[in-house]
């Protein structure tokens, strides 16, 4: 049975606006049936500090990625670890987390793949839920496991690998990383470890827009308007744009990606998970420096 | 106090714990890092950042009678995983003589059987912490 969507006049103005919950929508809907809360922290000890009431925890690293290849779980890996979550297929589930909803996003995205229809963000993620003084409880909820059917994972539509970059030149790209790694004046944000990749700068064409020019102070979205002032006018997007957003490993980039496709709508984006980390060590991939985003490269 | 035996037998008791338990234990030192004495606390310019870690987390290195090893931490309860590298790095290698600490093997982190339950990318934020102290360590005993 669906679940009503936040019906808060912010969430209205967006293309879709059953994707994000307010902390107070969930507040009042902690108990709700159907309704499953997930917390993906960066900090794989933060949830086991203190969580939301009911919240169960899924871990972008240990959970959602393969444990050999560089990849994301199978149909059969993600119907194991819904069901140990105790999520079925029509549930509704809302994701929240720590950095601003980076590993949610990422998350989020990764249940897409898997096609699950209802998923959510928590708006503000864990910080706004916390900074209001909203329970937090050390308890572990124990659901009872579910049946979740194997669906075969599809990486068409929503996820771009390196060779989709390349046949992509000439479209829009965003690169959400920091201004700092966009020129090559660093390899990794401020305060992250370094994550192999063996050249500095940009995918050359690719416009900078960190992504946290998506966000407000509180850590909420910006609203309608103020995503189209950054998205649109600034980075001169539009709604029918074929769009490839990276960063270093692929979280930053899926909350730009979630921002696009579905607050302002625009009709296909991917996010490139392989990002920086991929790309700054592909022999012969062109890179450009500085703040500029670069000639077309000619490719051979 | 740290001592060389006390590293080993991190790692066996590590060894033995199921993943969720790691993770409890973990946790366990991130509650338990020292808060810092006051002359940091009230000066953390004199700290320095460990970049390697996802979140903040600063350090200082004291040298107490020309040849033990004091450490000193700062990282914010949001960061527990942070926290808990710190504190476990505290318990081995606070204490310890100077060239004790200069020979600590560097491949601790990787030794704690954390690679599953916390990931090998968050262990660099721990190797990260690691170099930095035996760093300051050299620093201040010109080695």
């Amino acid at each position: 049975m669906p679940i009503d969507i936040d019906s808060s006049s912010k969430f209205d103005k967006y293309a879709n606006p059953g994707v994000l919950v307010s902390t107070q929508w969930l507040s009042e809907n902690l108990q709700t049936s159907g309704l499953v809360i997930l917390e993906s922290d960066e900090d794989v000890l933060l949830y086991q500090t203190g969580h939301i009431p009911n919240a169960r925890k899924i871990d972008w690293h240990t959970d959602l990625n393969d444990k050999a290849t560089r990849d994301y779980i199978d149909g059969e890996g993600f119907s194991a670890v819904m069901s140990r979550l105790g999520i079925n297929r029509d549930d509704t589930v809302v994701i929240y987390g720590d950095k601003s909803n980076w590993w949610a996003a990422y998350a989020l995205w990764v249940f897409k793949l898997f096609g699950h229809e209802d998923v959510r963000l928590l708006d503000g993620g864990r910080e706004k839920w916390t900074s209001e003084g909203r329970d937090l409880t050390k308890e572990v909820p124990s659901p009872t496991p579910s049946t979740y059917p194997i669906i075969t994972r599809d990486d068409s539509s929503l996820r771009a690998f390196r060779d989709d970059v390349f046949l992509h030149f000439g479209k829009p790209m965003i690169d959400v990383r920091s201004p700092e790694e966009y020129s090559g004046e660093r390899l990794t944000a401020p305060g992250y470890a370094d994550e192999g990749a063996s050249r500095a700068g940009h995918i050359p064409t690719a416009a900078s827009v960190p992504w946290s020019k998506a966000c407000n102070e509180d850590q909420s979205f910006k609203d309608r308007s103020g995503l189209e002032e950054v998205y649109l006018k600034g980075a001169g997007l539009e709604g029918h744009s074929d769009v490839i957003a990276y960063c270093r490993i692929g979280e930053r980039s899926s909350h730009t990606w979630f921002v696009l496709k579905y607050l302002l709508g625009i009709d296909k984006v991917r996010n490139y998970d392989g990002s920086w980390s991929e790309w700054g060590s592909l022999v012969k991939a062109p890179i450009a420096l500085g703040e500029e985003p670069g000639p077309l490269p000619q490719l051979v | 106090m740290g001592t060389l035996e006390s590293a080993d037998q991190l790692i066996k008791d590590f060894a033995v714990l199921r993943e969720t338990e790691k993770l409890d234990l973990l946790l366990e030192f991130s509650e338990a890092l020292p808060e810092l004495p006051p002359r940091y606390a009230d000066h953390p310019e004199l700290l320095e950042r460990v970049e390697e870690c996802q979140s903040p987390i600063f350090l200082f290195v004291e040298i107490e009678d020309s040849d033990v090893v004091r450490l000193f931490f700062s990282a914010p309860a949001e960061s527990p995983t942070t926290r808990g590298f710190a504190s476990l790095l505290f318990s081995v290698i606070d204490g310890l003589s100077v060239d004790e600490a200069l020979d600590f093997d560097l491949d601790f982190p990787f030794k704690l059987s954390l690679s599953n339950a916390v990931s090998l990318l968050r262990l660099r934020g721990m190797l990260g912490i690691l170099s930095r102290i035996k760093r300051q360590i050299r620093e201040k005993t010109q080695q």
